[in-house]
């Protein structure tokens, strides 16, 4: 089949599996996770064959696969729709097909496919587990099936159609529509428990903050359309003179031309959708959802979405700049956000417990360094860890999953009231869970960018170096120090969850997780180093050159020449490894004896610990500064005074006016006149007919006598009056 | 030839006698031999304008056509209303049916 065809086909098959899902085999468990794997199978299958088509064809960047039709005809023209699969596209393609479908395969066992139902169990509520007899007579708790098992493969499905479409289409308005659609997932998955409070709070939280971004991507979008009449992106980036012309004229706000205000806009999307600062405040509160969820949406799949429309905007962004020459207004917006967030997350990261939560502030951080990486104009290295960090980030996020899955297994067993996705209470895992100990292992190692071996080395280095060899300090020093808080972190959960004693009798009979969560974990793994091959420098000392640079060279083609990586210098390259090995090892040195479930560092920061666990009360002040406000206006203002006494009373007046108006009509004029005037009127005629009635005698000759009587005198008058006239 | 007023005259005479019978008789039948006296009177009063004043039109001898013809339709009516009432109550005296008086 054509490579058109099949990159048309590529996000229907998880549609179909939705809507034969949520329409059909609701009530069957298996058919269900078999539809929905089988969708993501398909796609996963034709992504890879598309991928392998769009890097053996020569010349991919200026001759994309595409393909388009006539979609929304408007007036004379018509909005065109359509697919396209160009160099960077193709790398997001090949990320997000694998992760989907490792996901997916994941959550299988996640949601406890195959056990017993639990007798306490009900929807919107996750399962408490289940007692089964054994043969001799003993009684155990097991985990039980997720009651909504099926609910959660459909909106998984529906999630993956619109990662997929916005990966594959060609222009902006089809990403927005893919990107809304994830925005809904997201609300729905991360509410999946809607018994739960927190989560109900959570799912609101996560859809209004995107909404603000989304507002003003929207408002971008039409200020795109205004201008070039297109949304295609080849049409307008390809399109030299149209970039001159945006790139020439005022946008009429905050002195930027209408490329950077255009860029901008859009750039606000991104922000609310890759939880960048200050719209990050809704990314650790999803972690409420399901696992599988938060690896799919919050760490692999739909925050990437947002880094992929930045680099997909790049040129606007960059518009009016030369590699090498001073940064424009909104590129220094772009890495300004970029690198405060990465350092302001990865400080919060190394204060939080939760072991989903810390992995929520690391990957706003890792977000953040792509975004910076942006705004520095690295464009080549923003891709590279835009794929690495969804492979080891997606491989973290499962293994969490597993982890809390085997210490929910261990409290089960020991019947202890302890969280069981605190780190705290784990410890010594390291035994009792050995694949997921090694591949988070291996995962960890990726994001602190263990020298050489793994993925994430590869592509932090890129960053930092772009951003010294563009004389970028401030943001060099800031990513630098997040590199090394990241390090830190990372292996004080790797210590606190696998290393040392178990803390609690649930960590001490945790249970390694079922094939269908730890082949997933394996498979991502292997990506979690080896996709850093990929990009290795050229100019790297030893083993640069041996694998040629494929990522830089295929991922640079976009720009139309040849990556922006030319000179190697040893001082980025040192600083990475030295914050890297720096990090771990101070997390390790402090936290490889912790014995009773106290955070050491607490004593050690003293009230800044307080400051960085609660995440510098940004959630308070936003509180204090949003959204008491709201409640104040709504429930004052709208509710008590605008509704009870304004239109309530206006509505009031207006009742009791005709209340009084009909008072009068009735007394005035129905009673006394219509009431009164129709008694009268029936009376007289009832009296009239009582004095009638004895002329009706019943006898005919009767009647012939008054009848002939009359005749004749009225003759007769007749008779007189023609006589006399 | 007989001047017109004889035959008014007669006529008039007719329809005397039949209203006299009408009001006066008491069986039913009689009542509607009167009805058929004074329709024949206005029989002859027709022909006799007509054979009088406008003999070349023939709208008087139409029209005596027309009263016959409803003369006989009524006295159709009129026996099987009699007929009907004698089979309930025996009798054809008409101040015996009195049932509609008020």
């Amino acid at each position: 089949m054509a490579a058109e065809t099949l990159l048309w086909l590529i996000p229907l098959p998880p549609l179909a599996a939705f809507i034969l899902i949520t329409l059909v085999t609701n009530k069957n468990k298996t058919l269900s996770h078999g539809l929905a794997i089988a969708g993501a199978a398909s796609s996963w299958v034709m992504s890879l064959i598309v991928f392998i088509q769009a890097i053996t064809r020569p010349n991919l960047a200026e001759n994309p696969i595409s393909s388009s039709i006539n979609w929304l005809p408007t007036g004379e023209t018509a909005l065109r729709i359509g697919v396209q699969l160009d160099n960077l596209s193709a790398v997001v393609l090949f990320f997000v097909a694998w992760t989907i479908l490792m996901i997916f395969i994941y959550s299988v066992g996640y949601h406890n496919y195959g056990q017993p139902a639990g007798e306490r169990d009900v929807p919107g509520l996750p399962p408490r587990g289940a007692e089964i007899k054994d043969a001799h007579g003993h009684t155990h708790r097991v985990p039980s099936v997720e009651p909504m098992y099926s609910r959660f493969f459909g909106f998984l499905s529906l999630f993956a159609f619109a990662m997929y479409l916005l990966v594959v289409c060609d222009n902006l308005l089809l990403l927005y529509t893919g990107w809304e659609i994830m925005g809904l997932c997201s609300y729905l998955l991360i509410g999946f428990w809607y018994g739960k409070d927190s989560a109900k709070k959570a799912a609101m939280k996560a859809f209004m903050t995107t909404r603000i971004g989304d507002v003003f991507m929207l408002l971008g979008i039409v200020f795109l359309y205004t201008q070039a009449g297109t949304l295609n992106y080849r049409e307008i980036f390809g399109n030299a003179e149209l970039m001159r012309t945006l790139t020439t004229t005022p946008a009429g706000f905050l002195g930027l031309s209408q490329a950077a205000g255009i860029g901008l806009l859009l750039f606000i999307g991104t922000v609310g959708k890759s939880a960048q600062f200050p719209l990050h405040v809704w990314l650790p509160d999803a972690m409420e959802g399901p696992t599988p969820v938060s690896a799919m949406i919050h760490a692999a799949t739909m925050v990437s979405a947002g880094v992929y429309l930045a680099i997909r905007i790049f040129p606007l962004l960059t518009a009016g700049w030369e590699p090498g020459g001073a940064l424009t207004p909104a590129m220094m917006v772009v890495g300004a956000v970029g690198a405060f967030t990465a350092l302001f997350a990865a400080t919060i990261a190394v204060a939080q417990n939760d072991i989903k939560r810390v992995l929520a502030f690391s990957t706003i951080s890792q977000l953040g360094y792509m975004i910076a990486a942006i705004g520095i104009g690295a464009y080549t290295a923003a891709i590279f860890h835009l794929v690495t960090h969804a492979f080891f980030k997606a491989l973290l996020f499962l293994g969490s999953g597993s982890v809390i899955h085997g210490m929910e297994h261990g409290v089960m067993h020991s019947g202890e009231h302890v969280d069981a996705q605190d780190m705290l209470n784990m410890g010594g895992l390291r035994k009792k869970m050995p694949v997921t100990f090694w591949t988070f292992l291996i995962g960890g190692l990726a994001l602190s960018g263990f020298p050489i071996i793994t993925a994430g080395f590869w592509s932090k280095d890129e960053i930092l170096a772009g951003a010294y060899h563009g004389g970028q300090m401030a943001i060099f020093i800031t990513l630098a120090l997040a590199a090394l808080l990241t390090a830190f972190y990372t292996m004080r959960q790797i210590t606190l969850t696998f290393f040392g004693q178990p803390r609690t009798e649930a960590a001490a009979h945790a249970h390694e997780t079922p094939w269908t969560m730890t082949v997933p974990l394996i498979v991502l793994s292997v990506f979690a180093i080896s996709v850093g091959w990929s990009g290795i420098p050229e100019h790297f000392p030893l083993i640069g050159g041996l694998i040629p640079n494929w990522c830089e060279t295929f991922t640079g083609a976009m720009l139309g020449h040849e990556g922006e990586a030319a000179a190697f210098s040893a001082v980025p390259l040192l600083v990475s490894i030295v914050v890297s090995l720096g990090g771990l090892t101070l997390g390790w040195l402090a936290y490889r004896k912790v014995k009773i479930a106290v955070d050491p560092l607490k004593q050690a920061l003293g009230g800044l610990h307080t400051v960085l666990q609660r995440k510098y009360f940004v959630d308070e002040v936003y509180n204090f500064l949003f959204i008491r406000p709201a409640v104040w206006i709504s429930e004052v203002f709208t509710s008590r005074w605008m509704d009870r006494v304004v239109i309530d009373g206006f509505l009031h007046a207006i009742a009791r006016a005709f209340l009084w108006l009909g008072k009068i009509v009735r007394h005035g004029f129905d009673v006394p006149v219509v009431n009164a005037g129709g008694d009268a009127l029936a009376a007289g005629i009832r009296k009239g007919g009582a004095a009638l009635s004895p002329m009706q005698s019943g006898r005919v000759q009767q009647y012939m006598v008054v009848t002939i009587t009359v005749v004749m005198v009225f003759s007769a008058i007749l008779f007189a009056i023609l006589k006399l006239v | 030839m007989i001047p017109l007023s004889w035959y008014l005259i007669l006529s008039a005479a007719l329809v005397c006698i039949g209203v006299f019978g009408v009001i006066s008789r008491r069986n039913a039948i009689a009542m509607l031999l009167g009805v058929e006296l004074i329709l024949n009177a206005v029989n002859i009063n027709l022909l006799a304008f007509w054979r009088y004043k406008d003999v070349s039109s023939v709208t008087g001898q139409v029209f005596t056509i027309m009263v016959i013809t409803a003369a006989a339709a009524e006295v159709a009516v009129g026996l099987a209303i009699f007929i009907a009432v004698y089979r309930n109550r025996r009798s054809i005296v008409a101040e015996d049916v009195a049932e509609l008086k008020g």
